[in-house]
């Protein structure tokens, strides 16, 4: 194993063809971005199954493998098909899937049959047609990798130089119209772009899954950032490495196709993103939203408790705690989720056991389960007179914190929260002005 | 029947079942699932291989339903998790696809199957793998399974016509009636996974999508009625496949991709010369307007 990967390094040829892979996942993950973002990643597996036929004419017009032939011939085709493409979404009323798969098929379908006609003629497969369908990077040599990686610079180049102008075509075209930008010459030169990079990445890669090339890196690098120049940037250093890992591997496994290779290692690499990334990653999100389910438990488990309480409190009598299957009866939460949330409050010294699975509030927790009573109450009221209280562009504010609201309108809410009777009515000891304390309702008296 | 009677009852089978379940496909605006499906496909097929050892018909279909379903499962999940539809579809098929091609090129030595089978099927030999049953001739296995899928397919749309069809043209109220929306989803992608491994012999994994989508949409072109599209899509199939055909035999050429051609120049005169939404007949009806204006 060592002794062949010292092989590839020396051996010039294959200098040759990582060079020209990394270029191509390069470019790809970089124009890919702008696909992607334009919803326009299939249109990009349309142009890559359309080629087959150019390759093939070219083939047939020329009469021997040549690959600047080969590339004229798949841009070209690889455009007609995207111009059927649009005009037949624009002229009938087929969508755009159905278009895309359409004119993919039909000129992939026209692609095989001039591929048996070839073989047919020149007697098996000499004319290493074949190998455009999977992808054979080791079948490369010396003079189509410096075109491949020639092509791959340029696109890089344009890419880099109208930056600005494809990111607004990308996220604003109206606006990019506005100021002048010549929008449909933008639109074609990015499909030209896509068509470029699929051209010269179909011997590497192949007809079939050239397009997860120009996704995989893309939407890999999207879980990573939200700025574009970012994405672009990841994007392209995914692709290169793709490029490089699976033309490595295949040329040290004898008959491997590099195309597959390439597109798992570039899955693989977005598996791991979509998982681990640090703010859109699966993961972090799972976190986020048990913390966020646990928390809303909490609060509901202290609203409950408060509510039972307040209505002993009313009534002038000390029960003997509030059982589990009461609270469950009020609030949809399983059981073994309200054990957890319970014993947790207990550990912070809000709950107190007063008998199996019987619970009461304590002193320190009444005053928490009081705050979050009133402040749910309060939006309950807000909500009734949303109208009245518009202005305040509560819902816009992430918090929807009632209690930060100016001293007026509070007041007003708590007015109103009085007459409708939802007045929380058990205070916690330091707001108790001369009432019923709360210590279990100070052995009832009072009245 | 003759060699060459097989053969285009085999391409017949193919057009019809893939005609049907295309339809669906396009109404639900699922063309592109077509395309992932019939290429996982082939991860299902080496799969049910390497499991099973054999290549039965019967396993194959097996493995290629589980896996076309898994599609479509991935598709979705990754949808959910805030992959925009195309990119979902766009990573789960080519992926899986890789890992097939990977496992056929490192297992692959020993089968029959190899990608250019699994790319243009070996319709010219399907006369030869015939089923017998008690040393009777019963004729060629892919029109059995081909059949027995068209029936199949057959069976579940008319068991579940109305469900698919007011899900297809309206999801919302499909859910407010009470239909399992996600069931007949389901439901599809496994027809459409069975279809397409059984006709993965004949026209080959990638040219299923040629037979699922030209007869569809040609269809969608000439009538507004549902049962009209599915008949006219069956049609088309068999126009193509016999049309393809004859291409082939006068070329020498691969037939399966013949048939993909022949279904795709049906479409382009579908297209022109429709009688409802064709390019002539809506350029004649703005024509006459004008001069009814002037």
């Amino acid at each position: 194993m060592s002794e062949t990967l010292v092989s590839i390094w020396t051996d010039a040829n294959t200098q040759w063809v990582l060079i020209g892979t990394l270029l191509l996942g390069l470019a790809s993950g970089l124009i890919g971005s702008f696909a992607l973002l334009k919803k326009q990643s299939l249109i990009g597996d349309a142009m890559a199954h359309a080629a087959l036929p150019g390759i093939c004419i070219a083939f047939l017009i020329h009469g021997a493998k040549s690959m600047s032939w080969f590339i004229i011939g798949a841009a070209l085709s690889g455009l007609l098909a995207t111009f059927f493409i649009e005009k037949i979404i624009k002229l009938s009323r087929i969508k755009e899937d159905t278009s895309i798969g359409l004119v993919l098929s039909v000129f992939f379908g026209f692609g095989i049959v001039l591929l048996t006609y070839i073989n047919h003629q020149s007697k098996g497969n000499q004319s290493g047609i074949d190998d455009f369908i999977f992808g054979q990077a080791a079948s490369l040599v010396g003079a189509d990798v410096k075109l491949i990686s020639a092509v791959a610079v340029l696109l890089i180049i344009i890419t880099v130089l109208l930056f600005k102008e494809l990111k607004l075509l990308t996220f604003d075209p109206q606006f990019a119209q506005g100021i002048g930008l010549p929008t449909g010459l933008l639109n074609g030169l990015l499909m030209t772009l896509i068509v470029g990079v699929v051209v010269i990445g179909l011997q590497a890669v192949g007809v079939i899954l050239m397009s997860a090339m120009l996704i995989t890196p893309a939407i890999a690098a999207r879980y990573w950032t939200e700025r574009l120049d970012h994405m672009v940037i990841i994007a392209g250093a995914i692709g290169a490495f793709s490029g490089v890992f699976g033309t490595l591997l295949s040329t040290t496994t004898k008959g491997m196709p590099t195309g597959p290779l390439i597109i798992v290692a570039a899955t693989i690499i977005f598996l791991i993103s979509m998982v681990f990334a640090p703010k859109r990653g699966l993961l972090v999100k799972a976190i986020h939203q048990s913390r966020l389910r646990k928390q809303v438990a909490r609060e509901q488990v202290l609203q409950t408790l408060y509510d039972f309480t307040e209505q002993e409190y009313v009534q002038y009598k000390v029960g003997n705690g509030f059982h589990e299957q009461q609270i469950m009866k009020k609030r949809p939460i399983s059981i073994s989720m309200l054990q957890k949330v319970l014993s947790s409050l207990e550990k912070e010294e809000l709950v107190r056991r007063t008998g199996d699975a019987l619970w009461c509030l304590t002193e320190k927790g009444l005053t928490e389960a009081y705050h979050i009573t009133l402040r749910n109450r309060l939006m309950e009221v807000y909500l009734m007179n949303e109208m009245t209280y518009a202005h305040f562009n509560i819902r816009q504010d992430q918090s929807m914190d009632l209690l930060q609201l100016p001293e007026k309108v509070l007041t007003e809410l708590k007015q109103l929260l009085k007459q409708y009777g939802r007045e929380p009515l058990v205070l916690p000891e330091k707001m108790n002005a001369g009432k019923r304390s709360y210590h279990r309702y100070a052995s009832i008296g009072g009245k | 029947m003759s060699y060459e009677g097989w053969i285009l009852l085999t391409g017949s089978l193919v057009g019809i079942s893939c005609g049907i379940v295309g339809c669906f496909l396009i109404l639900r605006k699922m063309a592109m699932l077509a395309d992932a499906i019939s290429h996982t496909v082939l991860l299902g097929i080496v799969g049910a291989y390497l499991i099973s050892n054999s290549l039965e018909g019967i396993y194959m279909l097996i493995g290629a339903a589980i896996v076309g379903i898994l599609t479509a499962f991935f598709v979705q999940l990754l949808h959910s998790s805030g992959v925009q539809s195309d990119a979902a579809i766009g990573v789960v098929f080519t992926s899986l696809f890789a890992v097939g091609v990977i496992l056929l090129s490192l297992f692959g030595g020993k089968v029959h199957l190899d990608t250019d089978h699994a790319l243009m099927g070996e319709i010219t030999f399907i006369p030869w793998d015939i089923l017998e049953i008690n040393g009777i001739y019963l004729g060629p296995k892919a029109v059995w399974m081909l059949g027995a899928v068209l029936v199949l397919n057959l069976i579940i749309i008319f068991l579940f016509y109305k469900e698919i069809k007011i899900s297809s043209f309206d999801p919302d109220m499909a859910v407010a009636l009470g239909i399992p929306v996600l069931f007949i989803h389901y439901l599809l992608m496994g027809m459409l996974s069975l279809t397409t491994v059984a006709s993965f012999d004949s026209v080959g994994a990638i040219l299923v999508v040629a037979m699922l989508i030209v007869p569809g949409a040609t269809a969608y072109l000439l009538t507004d009625k549902l049962s009209v599209m599915l008949i006219i899509s069956a049609l088309v199939g068999v126009l193509s496949a016999f049309a393809g055909y004859f291409i082939a035999t006068i070329f020498n050429v691969s037939i399966s991709g013949s048939m993909a051609v022949a279904a795709g120049v049906i479409f382009a005169i579908t297209f022109v010369f429709s009688p409802t939404h064709g390019l002539l007949s809506r350029w004649l009806a703005r024509k006459r307007l004008q001069n009814k204006s002037a």
